[in-house]
Order: structure tokens, then C-alpha cells, then sequence
């Protein structure tokens, strides 16, 4: 056990070294979610003047949707670097130590998820600052965090898998595209209920990610909702289970020692 | 048995899908022996290469590495070797030392022994001082010096060098064969080399196996192989081109006829007579030249005789 951690943590300790020096890669995944948090709450403020809109701040109601959108930033990065680790034999670099399979991939997404943390109180500083209150004081900021860690846990997993299938950085970051557009048809702007476009709400119903920017924001502006953190939680694991799964079969693949 | 073999290998086989790229590969490589795996471009070196060092199954076949299974034991054949494979695999972002700290940080190395460690790799390769810089300003040849150092983190018994001079300058080169030399001299390290130059075979192989097509064409010292395939060649320019017939009578006596230059006559000796007695027989027949060459046969010969081809400037893409 205590061998596999420190895989874990060595493996997180490169990724997390790399990103630092890369101001990109710390930048603009902590620049564009405050941007678009600024621009969407200043132009759809009009939208909590709708009968039935849970809050009276938009920015509220917005704010979690950034520690989703930093989660998939981290996540690409991750299944960016290892696609590049395919492509240049670092991997069998790595694969020529004692090395797990499981630190491998643990250690990934924990590098994700350490810049998912510092995203996260950046995130969280500006929303404070911009006045937003937290109904579940406090602790539920602490809960909130844990949550947005699960998030970019279940996406850093899948930007893996993506990487460990296609052994490609560009197929990884050409797939930005199309897990952003999920963020676009969730729940990210409006409240399922007062979405009036029909097939526009079936799609953010059925689609997961609504549920865990919904337990995000239930944190921000209903208290403490445990059905709606439930959700949130249950898909949050569920995601990081099965995108876990599918990256360790493709490891296994995509590293074929003996 | 003297002891364990370094490598043993019988019957190795690797195929992709169509490709044959390792067609039955024997292979005895004693412990501290500098073992040279020459062949173009494609022959199937670096498929062999990933096969011992465990990263690719073999199709067929079996393989001890430092006496254990390649297939069963992989764990222990890469506890027991070092690899620095084709093209430096590093992080551009990372330092030299933070490589080394990672390296041996994954082979388990405590604290204390992997500092003591990293400095002492980085003083032996002559990365000291470029031991805090980022890879990408490292030029090609402290890549492949920390490439080297990384392999001997963990003090391996036998190390596996994938083309390790390829695109380098001569000064890189020699210092790099300068320590593989010694890694082999010194600490009995057994070397498995794979190269497509040859004068790094001549150089620095005990041993060299000829690779072609996926198949072990010719095995020996590098001095076995040469006296193999043929005897030094005797290439003579006379001084006026109406002495040529005359020539070629006198070096007729000495061997039989092969390829010269334009104007020139040449004899592969067949043991009759050395460059000495050719220098005295045309003395003897007032006969004067204006080049005079002793050609010793050498490992692109060898080559040539098992393959029917050149090695160097081969471009093989199979």
C-alpha cells in the first residue's frame, strides 16, 4: 500500500512540476472559468428576475460551473502529457521501473486533481469576492472543493483514456471540443426547470454533468440538499469508476510488458 | 557452466500483424561482454531490444535476461537491467537531476542514497553543472549522457544501449563509448549494444551479430568476422596507364582479381605474399606507381559478403 502511494505521489510530484513551468497550462485554466463566470453573470443577470429562479445572484448560481470547466482543463492537460509520454518513449521510460500500472494512472489524475485544488480556491477567492455567499457556510465550501476534486478526477480519467487509446496529444485536445459541448447542453446557465426549449431540457436532464454542477451549486445557494449532493457525488464516483476502468484496460494495452 | 548467461536467447520471434521484423533469433551474451547487435535501418534490433528488456511479448521463442524468464519474470529482468532506448525519452520540462531523483525515486531509492546517487551520475557523465537546467536546453549529446545515467540508477548488471550515438558529434560519440567502455571494464556491466554504425561495433563490441531481415546472419569477434569472409586487398595506380597490363601481371602472382578503382589494379592476397613482397616484385619489374593501398577487410565487408548489400547509407524501410 504505502509502495503504490509513493508511486502515486511521485508520478503527481512530475506532473505537478511540469505544469508549473508551463504558464500556460497554469493560466489560462484558472483565467478563462473567472472570464466566462464575469461575461456570463453581467450579461444573463436578467435570467434570476425569471419566476422560479433559485437565486437572486447570477454569479451565485454560475460559480460552480468554473470548478467544472477547470476540471476539464486539468484533465486535458493530463491526457495531453501522457499522450505526449506515448509519443516520445517516456512511458517505457517509466515502464522499465517498478512502476504500477495503478500509480501510473493514480498518479495522472492526481496531478489533475492538485491543479484542480489550486484552481478551485482561486475559484472560490474570486467568487468571495464578487459577494457570493455560501449557504452551507464554511464546511460546505470544504465539501464543494471535494466534489470539484471528484469532477476532475472523472475527467482527467477520461482525457487518460482517450491518451492511452489514441497514444496522440492532438487526438486529446481534439476531443475538447466535443466535452465542452456537454458542459454547454447541461444545466450550466439555467435551471433545468425553467429551461423552455424541450429537447434543450431533455438533453440537460439526461446528461450527467448537470447533476454534478447541481450538487455543486446546491452547496452555493440552497444549503446543504442532500438529494442534490447524492447525485452529484453518486455520478462524480460512478464516472471516475468506469473512465478508470476503460484506462486501465488501455493501459494494459498500451503498455504490453511482461 | 562458467556462470549465468548474461542473455540467452533461443528462437526469438516477433510479428506485427504482417510484418516479420525478428525471424528466430539465438543468442549468447556472456556476463561483462559488450555485445554489438549491427544492422540497417528496420532489420529488427530495436524489436529485439524491446523484447529483452521486456516491454514487447515475444511471438515466439524464449529469453533469459540476468538468468531470468523474460516472459515469466519480467519484474526481475527489469530489476536487473538498465535500458537507454532509441531516441532520449525525457521530459523537456524537468532538470537532469530532477530525472535522476524521479528515476531512482521509482526503483525505490531512500532519500538520502538517491542524492548521493544523482550526483554521483551527473559527475560521471559530465552533467554537473547542467544538472538544474531544463532538458530543452540540453544539446543532443547531454541527452544521451543523461539518457546513459538514467539507465544506471539502479546499478544494473547488464545494460541495453539502443543506437545509443545515433546523431551525435564525434566528440559525444567517443565519450560516450569512452564510459560504456568502462561500465563494462570496470564494473563487469554486460552491454547490449545495438548500432548500425560500424565502426562502434569494431570499436567497442567483444562480440558482434550481424542482423538482417529479422535473422542473425553472422555472429563472431569482430577480428573472426573479417578473417571470415577475406583476406586484405592490394590496390595499385601505375604511374603511366600504358604499365597497366604489366601490373596486373606482377600483382597476379600475389591473389585473384577484384573490384578496383578506375586506373587502378587490385588482388584480394591469398597468402602467397604480403604488401612488402608486392612493394619488391614491381621493383623488380622497373614498374612505378603512383598509389599504392592495403586494404584490410572490414565489418561493412562482412556485410556485404552475408547480405550481398552495403550497410552504410542503407536506407532499409523493411
Amino acid at each position: 500500500m504505502n509502495l503504490a502511494l509513493h508511486d502515486v505521489g511521485v508520478i503527481a510530484w512530475r506532473s505537478t512540476r511540469r505544469n508549473l513551468r508551463q504558464p500556460a497550462v497554469v493560466f489560462v485554466p484558472l483565467a478563462f472559468p473567472l472570464i466566462l463566470m464575469v461575461v456570463n453573470s453581467s450579461g444573463l443577470r436578467a435570467a434570476t428576475h425569471l419566476p422560479g429562479f433559485p437565486t437572486k445572484s447570477f454569479i451565485s448560481f454560475f460559480l460552480p460551473f468554473s470548478f467544472i470547466q477547470g476540471g476539464l482543463f486539468a484533465a486535458m492537460t493530463a491526457g495531453t502529457d501522457l499522450a505526449r509520454d506515448i509519443d516520445t518513449g517516456f512511458l517505457n521510460r517509466l515502464a522499465l521501473t517498478p512502476l504500477r500500472g495503478t500509480g501510473l494512472l493514480a498518479g495522472q489524475i492526481g496531478g489533475a486533481m492538485a491543479q484542480a485544488l489550486v484552481q478551485g480556491i482561486v475559484y472560490l477567492a474570486a467568487g468571495l469576492a464578487l459577494g457570493v455567499h455560501f449557504k452551507s457556510g464554511p464546511a460546505g465550501m470544504v465539501v464543494l472543493v471535494t466534489l470539484a476534486l471528484l469532477v476532475a478526477a472523472a475527467w482527467a480519467s477520461v482525457g487518460i483514456w482517450i491518451a492511452l487509446r489514441t497514444g496522440s496529444g492532438e487526438a486529446v485536445q481534439s476531443q475538447f471540443p466535443v466535452l465542452f459541448f456537454l458542459l454547454i447542453i447541461s444545466s450550466m446557465n439555467m435551471p433545468r426547470n425553467l429551461i423552455a426549449v424541450h429537447w434543450f431540457r431533455v438533453a440537460a436532464t439526461i446528461n450527467p454533468v448537470s447533476y454534478m454542477i447541481e450538487g455543486l451549486r446546491s452547496l452555493v445557494i440552497q444549503g446543504w440538499n442532500a438529494q442534490a449532493l447524492a447525485l452529484g457525488f453518486g455520478i462524480a464516483i460512478t464516472a471516475v469508476a468506469i473512465a478508470m476502468t476503460l484506462a486501465s484496460f488501455a493501459l494494459r494495452q498500451r503498455m504490453a510488458r511482461t | 557452466m562458467a556462470s549465468a548467461p548474461g542473455i540467452h536467447a533461443h528462437g526469438l520471434v516477433r510479428e506485427f500483424k504482417n510484418v516479420h521484423a525478428v525471424q528466430g533469433i539465438d543468442l549468447r551474451v556472456e556476463p561483462g561482454e559488450i555485445y554489438g547487435f549491427l544492422g540497417p535501418n528496420g532489420a529488427g534490433k530495436s524489436t529485439t531490444v524491446h523484447m529483452l528488456t521486456t516491454l514487447l511479448p515475444p511471438t515466439a521463442g524464449t529469453a533469459t535476461v540476468a538468468g531470468f524468464d523474460i516472459v515469466k519474470e519480467g519484474p526481475k529482468v527489469r530489476g536487473a537491467i538498465g535500458a537507454a532506448l532509441q531516441e532520449a525519452a525525457l521530459d523537456p520540462y524537468l532538470t537532469g537531476r530532477e530525472h535522476l531523483r524521479l528515476q531512482a525515486s521509482l526503483h525505490g531509492l531512500r532519500r538520502a542514497e538517491r542524492e548521493e546517487r544523482t550526483a554521483e551520475l551527473l559527475h560521471r557523465v559530465g552533467l554537473t553543472l547542467a544538472a538544474d537546467r531544463k532538458i530543452q536546453t540540453y544539446s543532443g549529446g547531454m541527452k544521451r549522457r543523461l539518457d546513459l545515467a538514467l539507465a544506471l540508477v539502479h546499478k544494473p548488471r547488464i545494460l541495453f544501449l539502443d543506437e545509443p550515438t545515433t546523431g551525435l558529434d564525434v566528440q559525444s560519440r567517443n565519450a560516450l563509448w569512452t564510459e560504456v567502455g568502462r561500465l563494462a571494464k570496470d564494473e563487469g556491466v554486460t552491454v547490449f549494444l545495438t548500432t548500425q554504425y560500424l565502426e562502434e561495433a569494431d570499436v567497442l563490441a567483444d562480440r558482434v551479430g550481424i542482423i538482417d531481415h529479422g535473422r542473425i546472419v553472422a555472429e563472431g569477434t569482430p577480428t573472426q568476422l573479417k578473417a571470415e569472409i577475406g583476406r586484405p586487398t592490394v590496390e595499385a595506380t601505375p604511374r603511366e596507364s600504358s604499365q597497366l597490363t604489366a601490373v596486373e601481371e606482377v600483382l597476379g602472382r600475389f591473389g585473384e582479381f577484384t573490384q578496383a578503382s578506375p586506373g587502378a589494379v587490385a588482388v584480394m592476397l591469398d597468402g602467397k605474399g604480403d604488401l612488402a613482397d608486392v612493394v619488391r616484385a614491381l621493383d623488380a619489374a622497373s614498374l612505378r606507381v603512383d598509389d599504392l593501398r592495403l586494404h584490410a577487410p572490414s565489418l561493412d565487408d562482412v556485410f556485404l559478403a552475408k547480405t550481398g548489400r552495403k550497410l552504410e547509407g542503407e536506407e532499409d524501410s523493411a
